[in-house]
């Protein structure tokens, strides 16, 4: 008998490390999302049963893959129907059986999960197809590629189970009609279905750096699944250098989370964050990779964010940062993403170079502009230029028209607090 | 292989009752090249919105059911193994870079009447 708690901690590891391989191996043998993903599920039952007795296998994920693999064997076998109603991949499928069965009865080669190294990228790519909306993306890469059970994506996006539910079912179903091919994209398709899985990853990051409704601000478990996922999709692509420039922005980004609020929850401003407790690593490592991003030829949109959240970290002080090159930065940014929202986030540094009256005129070209008249972080970056330059009355309306636009309880929480003060020297 | 309608949007057919065959080229160069490449399983080029009648309920009206700025201006299927490689082929069609564009839907069941059928 083994340690149920030791079983318990090896399944959890297991889970987390090697849910995707497992799962696109098994797709493999399967044809079919939700086969591959029922066969994956009963492996991890069936380990927390047989472990128990057995002790721990020294390679637990070949097990669970192996597990899983034959189990979807026996589905197959069962009903021939099924697999060529869901004809996933495009390999023959005798080969593919035979090289499945001498892989169960020989053991594995070099991998141990038995998945050719592309498999895990299949997966990613047939979550994130632009013939799917962005949010069935999102959630599909959260459950097929993560692992993470409906319930708790539905939690993570504010919306309920049920609509979790049929918008996975929804995508899966799409997927199997329309026959949305499971394999990586051609070299020519690559770089925009490259791009669509770093807006999925980068997404899922945003959504748990400031959650876009909620108590909290952050929602660590998105921001720990964006980073994990950047970084598999870095091992899986050494050679795309945006997938690395991604993985630095969300480093250099998290570095501070620890600081972002206050003991009491509140939201604390850049200037005002505690620049000690700053996550040292995280941002080393962000640095050596920007570095290396910056000799493979002019940047993308990606590695640019990540110098800009680099430099921004790598000031001893807030008042020492390197304004002007943090504009450069965004300048450069602005050619290769003309983004209005880039474009505000350029005030910021800006009014630090030209000052606030600058600033405000080129905000007030964005503002004209239209395109934003929904996005909260325009009025508090007029508010808080406003202030700057003593103009309170005004700086508390635009304070207002920000906190109509957030939802994000500290967020508001903020932004209220802003008002108050602005108000108490005048009143 | 599987089928997939290509559902042509475009301001207007070209295909007038009076087009000339200059006024048609683009399209049916198009169709021929698919054709030839062994993808295109049927085609139908419609006449333009002012031929266009459409009823709801009990209503009949004079122009296509949906009033848009764009019209399905015709429509083929294609067979392919699978979505992307239909893409690849929809893409092509000059409507795309001219202001309309297509939409791919998987098709679920078809009947056309063969010659047999229509001699009895």
């Amino acid at each position: 008998m083994t340690d149920v708690a030791a079983v318990e901690a090896a399944i959890t590891d297991a889970h987390r490390s090697d849910w995707a391989g497992m799962l696109a191996a098994t797709v493999r043998v399967a044809r079919d999302l939700d086969l591959a993903e029922e066969c994956v599920q009963e492996a991890y039952a069936s380990a927390m049963r047989s472990w128990v007795d057995t002790g721990i296998p020294d390679k637990p994920a070949a097990w669970l893959t192996t597990a899983a693999k034959r189990r979807a064997i026996d589905a197959i076998r069962h009903d021939r129907a099924l697999r060529s109603r869901l004809p996933l991949l495009l390999e023959p499928e005798e080969a593919l059986e035979e090289a499945t069965m001498q892989e169960l009865s020989h053991g594995f080669a070099e991998d141990p999960r038995g998945a050719v190294p592309d498999d895990r990228l299949r997966l990613i790519f047939t979550c994130c197809h632009p013939a799917l909306a962005q949010e069935a993306q999102v959630a599909l890469t959260l459950r097929l590629v993560c692992g993470v059970p409906a319930p708790d994506i539905a939690r993570a996006f504010l919306v309920s189970e049920t609509t979790m539910a049929a918008r996975i079912t929804r995508a899966k179903k799409k997927i199997s009609t329309a026959r949305i091919p499971y394999r990586v994209p051609r070299p020519a398709e690559l770089p925009d279905r490259l791009r669509a899985v770093l807006a999925v990853i980068h997404l899922l990051f945003t959504a748990g750096h400031t959650a876009p409704s909620g108590a909290s601000l952050v929602r660590p478990e998105l921001v720990d699944r964006a980073i994990r996922l950047a970084r598999m999709l870095g091992q899986l692509m050494p050679d795309e250098v945006e997938v690395r420039g991604l993985l630095a922005l969300l480093l250099a980004t998290d570095a501070r989370r620890a600081t972002r609020v206050d003991s009491d929850g509140r939201l604390l401003q850049l200037k005002d964050q505690d620049r000690s407790q700053w996550d040292r690593a995280a941002l080393a490592e962000a640095d050596d990779i920007i570095l290396g991003c910056l000799r493979s030829g002019p940047p993308g949109r990606y590695v640019l964010q990540a110098a800009i959240a680099s430099l921004y970290a790598q000031a001893p002080s807030y008042e020492q940062t390197d304004w002007p090159q943090i504009v450069a930065l965004y300048d450069k940014l602005l050619d290769v993403w003309p983004s209005p929202v880039v474009a505000i986030n350029r005030v910021v540094p800006l009014a630090m170079v030209a000052g606030p009256e600058t600033a405000l005129a080129e905000l007030g070209k964005l503002e004209r502009d239209g395109r934003l008249s929904g996005y909260q972080y325009l009025p508090a970056v007029k508010a808080d230029l406003l202030t700057r330059l003593g103009r309170t009355r005004q700086a508390a309306a635009a304070y207002q028209q920000a906190l109509a636009l957030a939802a994000n309880e500290t967020e508001r929480a903020f932004l209220t607090a802003q008002i108050a003060k602005g108000r108490a020297p005048n009143d | 292989m599987a089928q997939y309608a290509v559902l042509i949007y475009a301001q207007d057919s070209a295909h007038a009752p009076d087009a000339t065959p200059e006024d048609t080229e683009s399209c049916n160069r198009h169709s021929d090249e698919l054709v030839e490449g062994g993808s295109m399983v049927m085609a139908f080029a419609l006449t333009p919105r002012d031929m266009a009648t459409s009823i709801s309920g009990d209503a009949i009206t004079d122009g296509p059911f949906v009033d848009s700025k764009e019209i399905v201006a015709g429509f083929y299927v294609i067979e392919a193994p699978h979505l992307d490689a239909a893409l690849e082929i929809a893409r092509l069609n000059p409507v795309v870079r001219d202001g309309g564009g297509v939409e791919i839907r998987p098709v679920h069941s078809s009947y056309i009447r063969s010659d047999k059928q229509a001699a009895e």
